[in-house]
């Protein structure tokens, strides 16, 4: 372990807010702090980088309790990215990675060449190099980021702490930024902890996840183990909404009531509608789905009038029973545009029941047309 | 990339140069105009040879320009580089001895001298200003770093200065509502700033203690220059920040101070010339602004103190209402063009 702590207490005014901490970061790893807004993420870091006094606990940092390292030996072996924005006065970017020789320089800070070509290297590792004789104020959020990475690189620590890096970054970046921690982990052997608010990201950067909520470490393991539904709900206390941990996906809160439409969905034509409908606060009725099918994993948290057939299986006469009762309650039949082949041919039967019981039946265009322009009553 | 190396480098050399030049331009018209104008190669003559000693060119050159053009440049560039460290320490491009209330501490305490130290003993020894000026500039000082103690926030703590700055001020007028005319008319004289009491005597002082705060300022460059990513960052580089931040404060109070105990309160040289500074130099690494601004100030101080001197003689200005005449403006420009940058 590059960084581990033994029941490590952290918080603020000699008051713990979270106590029992024992984590752990390996050369080549990347650890990665989860949790709810205030749940102490970033004091949980702060205090392993020493920028906050621990509570109560041991922190060892290479094979040694880290309160024995001077600030210049802790600072050649952490380094970090914080959360709080800078904004130098004429600095160029070369300036600011160069200052993470900081600890190697002398009293003037005078970079040797051997200096230079790691500041260069380290802007080469965050694809930044056409930035280093740029102004640090006159570039873009998503360039920042990157040359702050390359800031903490240039330290040429053995531990790299990142308080939630991708704020303020549009997806792009963030997924860049990611791509460029993971490089990282297994090229060079860092160890990484870094705190994130993108929980779909987190499971696939992270060797470990750590669940930050309360005043105790309840849930951490590998990502397959710790990225239940249930889990993620629990840790961000999702009541209204609902987070798919397969998709990595958020859904909105389910509209409650008598459904307003069947629609007949599968082959992922439904989950546009099923999203357009629940933006309108309307209920609706789907089917019939394969469980195997991505509109069934929406359908179910979107809907609790949802057709669904295992997955590889045929439809059987329930599910058409079903389907027709749902057609019955609803006052339109939509045809999502899903294809109708071999194992769904049944389908036929639906759209051929709906007109014969004289439901409207709009293809999944002029329904969307309908429900943009706010004619919703005319719909029915 | 190296060519953008080439391009600083040539651009320091430059700047440098041209302080240079008008420094030596500031001296000799200095030496040479005033209310006996002596032409430039007598001067030269007298300073350089001590020739025609006794004559009345040599005692005013020797005896009163030359005294009073090295405290004026010595005390502009003090004054200057006060003014970054003290916006190094506040991140803040506004922060400077006349902002924080240094110059009402001292006015404070010389107006405290002045009307009932004198007004009890009749006499008032020069050193005594000194004295209190210096002591005043560090008692508002010492009151912003123990306040600092209690908060991290820079702007709260730039408030907490301005205000104390007030509160000086209020006692100041208090002062001055029991005091005799004389005595109003001695502290506002004095609280206007001049380099005209300079003598051979103080300049030692002065230089000995502007000397060793200018090698300390340069000894702090490096951690000054991490320090402008902020107290987080500079803390993970590795720098004792308390520390730091006591050294850094200390020396720019002492330059301030020393600054207004010789010539009293000399306003905006600390606010605009390290902008000045940083604008010619296209940088902010404090190891090329701090000579810089040293520089620069020295110019600025020896051209203001010129038109002070000149401008309507034989009465003088004081050297504060040409400093804000010239230094109000740069701040406002400077204020505008950082928007535009950010933008």
């Amino acid at each position: 372990m590059q960084v581990k702590t033994k029941k490590l207490s952290v918080g603020y005014n000699k008051k713990s807010l979270i106590s029992d901490i024992d984590l752990g970061v390996e050369k080549g790893k990347i650890v990665t702090l989860i949790g709810p807004n205030g749940s102490g993420k970033s004091t949980i870091l702060k205090t392993i980088t020493r920028h906050l006094e621990k509570i109560g606990g041991v922190i060892v940092l290479d094979q040694r309790n880290i309160e024995k390292w001077s600030n210049k030996e802790l600072a050649k072996r952490m380094s970090v990215m914080l959360t709080e924005r800078v904004a130098p006065e004429l600095m160029t970017c070369h300036e600011v990675v160069a200052l993470g020789r900081y600890p190697y320089t002398n009293a003037f800070g005078k970079l040797t060449p051997e200096d230079e070509a790691i500041v260069m290297d380290s802007l080469r590792l965050v694809r930044a190099e056409d930035l280093a004789y740029r102004l640090f104020t006159q570039i873009s959020d998503g360039q920042r980021q990157r040359v702050m990475l390359a800031r903490a690189l240039c330290q040429q620590p053995e531990v790299l702490v990142l308080d939630e890096p991708t704020s303020y970054l549009d997806i792009r970046h963030k997924i860049e930024l990611l791509d460029i921690l993971q490089t990282l982990a297994s090229q060079k052997q860092v160890a990484v902890l870094l705190s994130l608010h993108e929980i779909d990201l987190a499971a696939k950067i992270s060797d470990w996840l750590i669940c930050v909520k309360g005043d105790r470490i309840k849930v951490a393991g590998p990502p397959d183990e710790v990225f239940l539904d249930e889990k993620m709900c629990e840790l961000y206390n999702l009541q209204t909404g609902s987070y798919n941990t397969l998709f990595g996906s958020v859904e909105l809160t389910q509209p409650k009531g008598e459904p307003e439409a069947f629609i007949l969905a599968g082959n992922s034509m439904g989950i546009p509608l099923f999203r357009l409908m629940q933006k309108y606060g309307l209920p609706f009725s789907t089917g019939i789905l394969f469980e195997n099918d991505a509109d069934s994993q929406v359908a179910r948290v979107l809907s609790d009038h949802v057709v669904m057939a295992p997955a590889f299986s045929s439809i059987n006469d329930a599910h058409i029973a079903q389907a027709k009762q749902f057609i019955d309650q609803a006052p339109v039949f939509v045809h999502s545009g899903t294809p109708i082949r071999e194992q769904n041919a049944r389908y036929i039967e639906l759209l051929e029941y709906a007109k014969s019981v004289k439901k409207p039946v709009l293809s999944r265009e002029s329904f969307i047309r309908k429900l943009g322009s706010g004619n919703r009553k005319e719909m029915t | 990339m190296k060519k953008a190396k080439l391009a600083t480098i040539i651009r320091y050399q430059f700047v440098i140069i041209g302080l240079l030049i008008s420094f030596a331009l500031s001296i000799v018209m200095n030496v040479n105009t005033g209310t006996v104008d002596i032409p430039p190669l007598d001067a030269f003559k007298i300073i350089l040879s001590n020739a025609e000693v006794g004559s009345m060119e040599h005692n005013i050159i020797w005896k009163i320009r030359l005294p009073r053009l090295l405290t004026a440049a010595i005390l502009g560039g003090a004054l200057s580089v006060s003014g970054f460290l003290l916006q190094t320490f506040f991140r803040n491009p506004i922060a400077g001895p006349f902002v924080l209330g240094i110059s009402s501490g001292a006015k404070m305490v010389v107006g405290f001298v002045i009307i009932f130290v004198v007004g009890a003993y009749g006499t008032l020894p020069p050193y005594l200003l000194v004295l209190a000026a210096f002591a005043g500039s560090m008692l508002i000082m010492g009151f912003v770093l123990i306040f600092s103690r209690y908060t991290k926030s820079m702007p709260m703590l730039l408030v907490v200065g301005i205000m104390v700055g007030y509160i000086c001020s209020a006692i100041t007028n208090f002062f001055i509502t029991f005091a005799k005319d004389n005595d109003i008319a001695n502290l506002t004289s004095w609280s206007m700033g001049s380099f005209s009491g300079a003598a051979w005597g103080n300049l030692g002082i002065i230089c000995i203690i502007v000397g060793i705060s200018l090698l300390f300022s340069i000894l702090l460059s490096k951690p000054m220059n991490a320090y402008r990513l902020g107290e987080g960052y500079a803390k993970s580089m590795g720098i004792n920040i308390k520390l730091f931040r006591a050294a850094l404060i200390v020396i720019s109070s002492v330059l301030s101070a020393c600054v207004t105990a010789f010539a009293g309160p000399i306003s905006f040289v600390g606010i605009a010339v390290p902008q000045i500074a940083k604008l010619l130099m296209k940088s902010g690494k404090p190891i090329v602004i701090i000579p810089t601004c040293f520089l620069c100030g020295a110019v600025f101080c020896l051209f203001c103190d010129l038109i002070a001197r000149t401008a309507f003689a034989p009465t003088e200005l004081a050297i504060g209402t040409v400093t804000s005449l010239f230094g109000a403006p740069v701040v406002i420009a400077m204020m505008i063009s950082r928007k535009r940058e950010r933008s």
